[in-house]
């Protein structure tokens, strides 16, 4: 096995115990055969799960015991078979012991590679850990666990426990449960263990390590407090987001019979001159500008490495400062972790002090970094400790990234104590909200929190996957819906909002909140017309409403709702003379076939018209058309709408109304007596 | 536009946040800069940063010629224009007395800043008196009224550009809280009306008026004197406004940086609290990092831009292929193929808003747990009233309770838990510290989290720890080493400095570059004190030792070479080398000979084979 590739061990409990979350541990041990189908394909997996009714392993053939404990598969490479293996765990009607499946595991890690072996040995346990362990031969349970993890270090075997704590039912035995978190804390004392509760699916989604990362660092060399005080140090990332594969273009363009075809898609960038002329240009005949005011400066690859900002690779301390100077917000970036060079026990010391004593006090340090030779910027960043609560790590800081003064805008916000009482909270109010913050709790307790950022999985990762494996079943397989545990990080968790559901109540109760129909249009009108930032932003949030109910057309049936909807769209700029030029055909067209009762409706619709171009003021639309609208009644005789017309008072919309309007506001009252109205250019 | 491959091939949309600073064009401004040059305002000082007495007038030129630099670097799409009164020399179109308007070649009087006009203009002060010249512009005798015609000037600069698509503004800096204190009671009058209709017109044709007085140390700038009827200011904001007027330079900096920058909303968020209260924030970016700005390609004759133009060919046939294009992913064997519109649809799982799940105490929100830039959520009852009254219950309660919020937000790509950490109102002197509101904080997800730091824990084996004398020392340095006065975001980038200064001096074909200040370099002089030298010192003996040898280096990386290099004696590369056989060999039996002989390990193969015959045939 080569030095970045894994062996793993897989120990699944399918006791009756663990029958409910198998379909999630399934998912969840998918996606990490799937990710290493992707990513680390010449990885080895062995699947084992206990609790069955079988007996099969080599340890029981050898030497007898280890009962219910069935090897799925050997160790070997990951392959199609693996995923749909862990998809179809079996049921198992036995509680089974997990330190059994543990030895079986370790054994056929040991078995398979020796100690010599180098690379990465990992045994990944998941259970309930709710069921009793057989005592030993000999000794007690602690000391045989403590043996099996000493082996374990001895041999660098990694070890995960998922302990399943789902919402603790009545018949299991708080004793037992007792004893074995006992026996798992064993091994995170003797063995590179680690142990994770997670109560829920999503959490147990989460708390798979699917893809592995070597990691790698970014920096080693001398975190300097000054030229003489040195401390060596390594520099890892603490936090990188996970993205999705790329994925590569494919061109279908090559003939079916082409069998040496690669498909692949080649980007060609030209540099012309301009847009018309084929003529490119050669690497040699450009020049790399910068924009500087009205002008773009060029500079040439000498002038750049020569006038450049140089620097030196290293960290250099700037000083400490109270922690409280540095508010959360400012952390610019994902975060790095700066640990002390292993090999150097005195660097672990001196990071240990520091660490130690900044926490003690409520300090952080202040950095200035390099991290690489020849970089061409510098980033002044916070170190804050990161005191190590066992006793086998060395002490480390966190780094984040801090903000220049040209990153920062500065905008004032008007206080909210000058806010008139109309828009602050009563004392009534203020208690419910209070209730709200206290009760709607995520954290009742450390051991309880749920929504950790670390166990809270990456919902379009694991939907991406999922597809992917349909995909690769059957071409044209459909998205699968979003997994059902994913509710627990899009909505609120009901069962906390059910418990609280009197002060959820109290807090809709005590703040009523409406829409404001009016400046709704009126701020969407601005935001039409200058352009900002906001823009693509605000489009495609509201695209993806519009998709949901589209009104396209003004209908028949419920003209003035149509209209109304289709006008409010704001996923492009042209639906509000889109619905102007539907609603006056529709009027038209009610006018023009008109029995009595469409006549109200004719005029509900000419209100609605009316109401909407003030608002969006378009007033020339509407009153061109009402002009159009009184010739066209003269025209045929329909002289009973226009007594309506009248009776109703619908005039044009005058400058008092939409500034734009060239209608005074005399004239507009004048309109309806008018015989003869004034065209309008 | 540079356009860099992986960056095409991104399977992230671009976030839209990161286009918040770069100005579209049709959102301009048109900004004059008006200056009192009165001799009062070379005569009275104030105290700057290093404790220096400098001029108003000093504060003021140097205020703006900041505020330029960052125009021409954030917003040079806006054009503006400087313009002293109470001078003694004139220059406007107007040839108004005691008006001079300041400019450079090759540009109009309002136009867009340019690397000469920022160069000059920061050396202004040296020629002012020379030049241009000061001289109280305001008679009573003969009802010269400079700060009339200033206005006058200004406002006939500002006719330029249509008022619907750009902001037009004055700053108007002086000292002089009462101009015709010192007039007869009837030329007072006089001239106070003229001079507030002439502030009126402007106002009427969509100009605003700033005011960024300065006071004289010993008394106050009173603004009820003359300017709030000026400005337009009533009652309640004149309260508001300013809550210390500017004394120092710093400040009057900040005022100016807060107040030419328009805020402009990032996104518009619905907050979905619980079944029937969705609120209306806005969310703003505050935090972004500045950049050098994009590459645009030039021709290197002409210097004239050109096209860059990229199309995707089909490796196989040579056929230019139309977007969107089909992606595929290797899977066990073969290729599982998705179209654009699959991947998209993928990564639509939410509809973009922020929804509340609860609270958790602010323990509970880590150091690592940060993936980008926060955002700044206020609230806004334009659309959804009663927003703001549910906004100010929950920001008091969380800080009254020390909690934050979590909240689920699927306004980006991807859709991510956020904490929302309520943030109070700071004041100092010079104003608004930091706006009361939220922040929101991208939390990082599991896959994104990565365990470091059993990477480095040996188990069994006790981690190194400081002992009590240790801590003690660490505890005196760290007193020694304290930042009086930190405040984050205090250093300017240097590499950002330094580009823009070489972006200047090439643009005025200087040959100097003038040397740009690493405010980030830890300071020397006070590391050298001699108390924190021998706290420094103290320390490092405290956990080296006596021992001069600090890097108590337990050789482990030196072993590894020497027994590398012990491999590679298997072979006799002397021998292969000359028989042509290395490159029967692997790679990695290639390294173990240049690892033994401290030679780089980079490249390819045949790269590591000419490395070896090079040093071999020495």
């Amino acid at each position: 096995m080569a030095r970045n590739r894994e062996g793993l061990v897989l120990l699944v409990d399918v006791g009756p115990a663990m029958h409910s979350v198998l379909p999630d541990v399934e998912k969840a041990c998918s996606l990490l055969m799937q990710k290493k189908l992707i990513y680390n394909k010449f990885d080895e997996v062995g699947i084992v799960v206990f609790g069955t009714q079988e007996t099969e392993n080599e340890l029981a053939r050898d030497i007898g015991g280890y009962e219910n404990v069935k090897v799925l598969r050997n160790i070997k490479v990951v392959d199609e078979l693996v995923v749909d293996l862990v998809k179809r765990l079996p049921r198992g009607p036995v509680a089974g012991d997990f330190l059994d499946a543990l030895i079986v595991g370790m054994d056929m890690l040991i078995k398979m590679y020796g100690a010599g072996q180098k690379g990465k040995k990992r045994l990944c346990l998941i259970t309930n850990a709710a069921c009793p362990t057989k005592d030993p031969f000999e000794g007690t349970k602690d000391e045989q666990v403590s043996t099996i993890a000493v082996k374990m270090a001895a041999e660098g075997i990694k070890m995960e426990s998922i302990v399943m704590r789902a919402d603790a039912s009545g018949d299991v035995d708080e004793r037992i449960i007792e004893e074995n978190d006992h026996l798992l804390s064993l091994f995170s004392t003797n063995a590179i263990a680690k142990r994770v509760y997670v109560e829920s699916p999503l959490s147990l989604l989460g708390s798979l390590k699917t893809r592995r990362v070597a990691p790698v660092t970014l920096f080693r060399g001398d975190l300097e407090i000054n030229p003489s005080m040195k401390i060596k140090v390594w520099v890892y990332k603490k936090v990188a987001e996970e993205r999705l594969p790329t994925l590569k273009m494919y061109s279908d363009k090559a003939p079916p019979s082409d069998k040496f075809a690669k498909h692949e898609v080649k980007i060609d960038y030209d540099y012309k001159v301009t847009a018309e002329t084929s003529e490119v240009l050669a690497p040699e005949e450009r020049i790399k500008g910068f924009r500087y005011g009205p002008h773009v400066i060029p500079i040439s690859p000498d002038e750049m490495e020569t006038l450049k900002f140089k620097t030196e690779k290293g960290m250099k301390l700037l000083g400490f400062t109270d922690a409280s100077n540095i508010l959360r917000h400012y952390y610019m970036k994902d975060v790095n972790i700066v640990v002390p060079d292993p090999s150097k026990e005195k660097s672990v010391i001196a990071v240990s002090a520091l660490a130690r004593e900044m926490k003690q006090t409520n300090k952080v340090a202040i950095v200035r970094c390099v991290w690489r030779n020849g970089q061409g910027n510098v980033v002044v960043g916070v170190l804050t400790p990161n005191v190590s609560e066992r006793d086998d790590t060395p002490d480390s800081f966190y780094f984040n990234v801090l903000p220049f003064a040209e990153d920062v805008r500065e905008f004032p916000f008007p206080s909210f104590s000058r806010f008139p009482a109309s828009l602050k909270p009563d004392e009534q109010q203020q208690a419910v909200s209070d209730n709200l913050v206290k009760m709607l709790d995520l954290a009742p307790s450390p051991k309880e929190e749920v929504l950790k950022p670390e166990l809270t999985p990456n919902p379009v990762l694991q939907r991406f996957y999922e597809y992917l494996e349909l995909k690769s079943k059957s071409t044209d397989a459909a998205l699968p819906p979003m997994n059902e545990a994913f509710k627990r990080i899009m909505e609120q968790d009901p069962e906390l909002s059910s418990s609280n559901k009197s002060i959820m109540d109290s807090f809709s109760g005590s703040f009523e909140v409406k829409e404001n129909p009016k400046l709704r249009k009126a701020s969407k009108r601005l935001l039409r017309d200058k352009p900002s930032g906001s823009d693509d932003e605000d489009n495609r949030m509201i695209t993806y409403n519009a998709n949901e109910n589209s009104i396209d057309t003004v209908g028949d049936a419920n003209p003035v709702q149509d209209f109304e909807a289709m006008i409010s769209r704001r996923d492009g700029n042209d639906w509000t003379d889109k619905a102007i030029s539907e609603m006056k055909k529709r009027i038209v067209k009610l006018v023009e076939d008109s029995t009595t009762d469409e006549v109200d409706k004719a005029l509900e619709c000419l209100l609605s018209l009316r109401k909407c171009c003030v608002l969006e003021q378009e007033p020339k639309q509407f009153n061109e058309f009402l002009n159009h609208l009184y010739e066209l009644c003269q025209e045929k005789k329909l002289s009973h709408f226009l007594a309506h017309f009248t009776s109703k008072k619908i005039t044009m919309i005058p400058k008092s109304e939409a500034a734009d309007s060239d209608v005074a506001d005399e004239e507009a009252a004048d309109f309806t007596v008018k015989q003869e109205p004034k065209l309008e250019t | 536009m540079e356009l860099d491959p992986e960056d095409v091939f991104r399977d992230e949309d671009e976030d839209p946040e990161s286009q918040f600073f770069q100005e579209k064009e049709a959102s301009k401004e048109f900004v004059v800069y008006l200056i009192d040059a009165s001799p009062k305002m070379f005569s009275s000082t104030c105290p700057s940063e290093d404790e220096k007495q400098e001029s108003h007038f000093h504060i003021s030129v140097s205020c703006i010629a900041q505020s330029l630099k960052s125009h021409i670097i954030n917003r040079s799409n806006d054009e503006i224009a400087i313009c002293f009164f109470n001078t003694r020399e004139k220059k406007n179109l107007q040839d108004l007395n005691g008006v001079y308007v300041f400019n450079v070649p090759q540009r109009e009087c309002i136009d867009r800043p340019t690397a000469r006009l920022i160069k000059d203009f920061d050396l202004i002060e040296e020629s002012f008196i020379e030049d241009i010249g000061s001289q109280n512009g305001i008679v009573s005798d003969s009802r010269e009224n400079s700060l009339y015609s200033a206005l006058w000037v200004a406002q006939a600069l500002l006719r330029k550009g249509s008022s619907k698509t750009a902001d037009k503004r004055i700053f108007l800096f002086t000292n002089e809280d009462d101009p015709f204190g010192s007039m007869r009671i009837s030329v007072k009058e006089d001239m106070t009306r003229t001079t507030l209709q002439r502030a009126k017109d402007a106002q009427d044709l969509g100009i605003s008026i700033e005011l960024l007085p300065l006071s004289h140390p010993d008394k106050q700038f009173d603004i009820s004197l003359f300017y709030k009827d000026l400005i337009g200011l009533n009652g309640d904001e004149l309260t508001e406004f300013m809550p210390s007027v500017g004394q120092k330079l710093e400040d009057m900096k900040d005022q100016l940086k807060k107040r030419v920058l328009a805020k402009r909303i990032a996104k518009r968020i619905t907050f979905m609290i619980c079944d029937g209260v969705s609120i209306e924030l806005n969310g703003y970016a505050l935090l972004r990092p500045a950049t050098p700005g994009t590459i645009t390609w030039l021709d290197s004759t002409t210097n004239l831009p050109i096209k860059v133009e990229r199309s995707y060919v089909c490796a196989d046939t040579g056929a230019i292929m139309q977007e969107p294009i089909q992606r595929i992913q290797p899977y066990i064997n073969r290729d599982v193929m998705f179209t654009a519109a699959e991947l998209s649809e993928v990564k639509k799982i939410s509809t973009g808003h922020l929804r509340l799940l609860g609270f958790k105490p602010l323990s509970c929100l880590k150091d690592y747990h940060n993936m980008k830039p926060s955002t700044f959520l206020y609230p806004s009852d334009k659309e959804v009233i009663g927003s703001t009254r549910a906004f100010i219950a929950l920001h008091r309660s969380m800080i009254q309770l020390g909690r934050f919020a979590v909240a689920f937000y699927g306004g980006t790509t991807p859709p991510r838990l956020v904490a929302l950490v309520a943030q109070d109102e700071i004041e100092s002197d010079g104003g608004q510290v930091e706006p009361p509101g939220m922040n929101m904080i991208y939390l990082p997800y599991a896959n994104d989290i990565r365990d470091i730091e059993e990477l480095h824990s040996k188990p069994g084996v006790a981690a190194p720890r400081a002992t009590e004398d240790q801590l003690k020392k660490a505890s005196a340095l760290m007193r020694r080493l304290e930042l009086k006065d930190f405040s984050v975001c205090q250093f300017a980038n240097p590499a950002l400095q330094r580009h823009y200064a070489m972006l200047q001096a090439i643009a005025l074909d200087e040959d100097e570059l003038g040397e740009t200040r690493d405010e980030t370099l830890p300071d020397e002089g006070g590391m050298n004190r001699p108390g924190v030298v021998k706290a420094i010192e103290e320390f490092k003996e405290s956990i080296y030792g006596d021992d001069s040898e600090e890097e108590s280096d337990s050789g482990a990386k030196e072993k590894s070479r020497k027994r590398k290099a012990a491999d590679a004696g298997d072979y006799d590369f002397v021998e292969l080398a000359k028989t042509g056989k290395l490159k029967d060999l692997t790679v990695v039996e290639l390294k173990t000979y240049l690892t033994a002989n401290n030679l780089p390990l980079s490249g390819k193969k045949d790269a590591l084979i000419n490395r070896i015959l090079a040093h071999v045939s020495k």
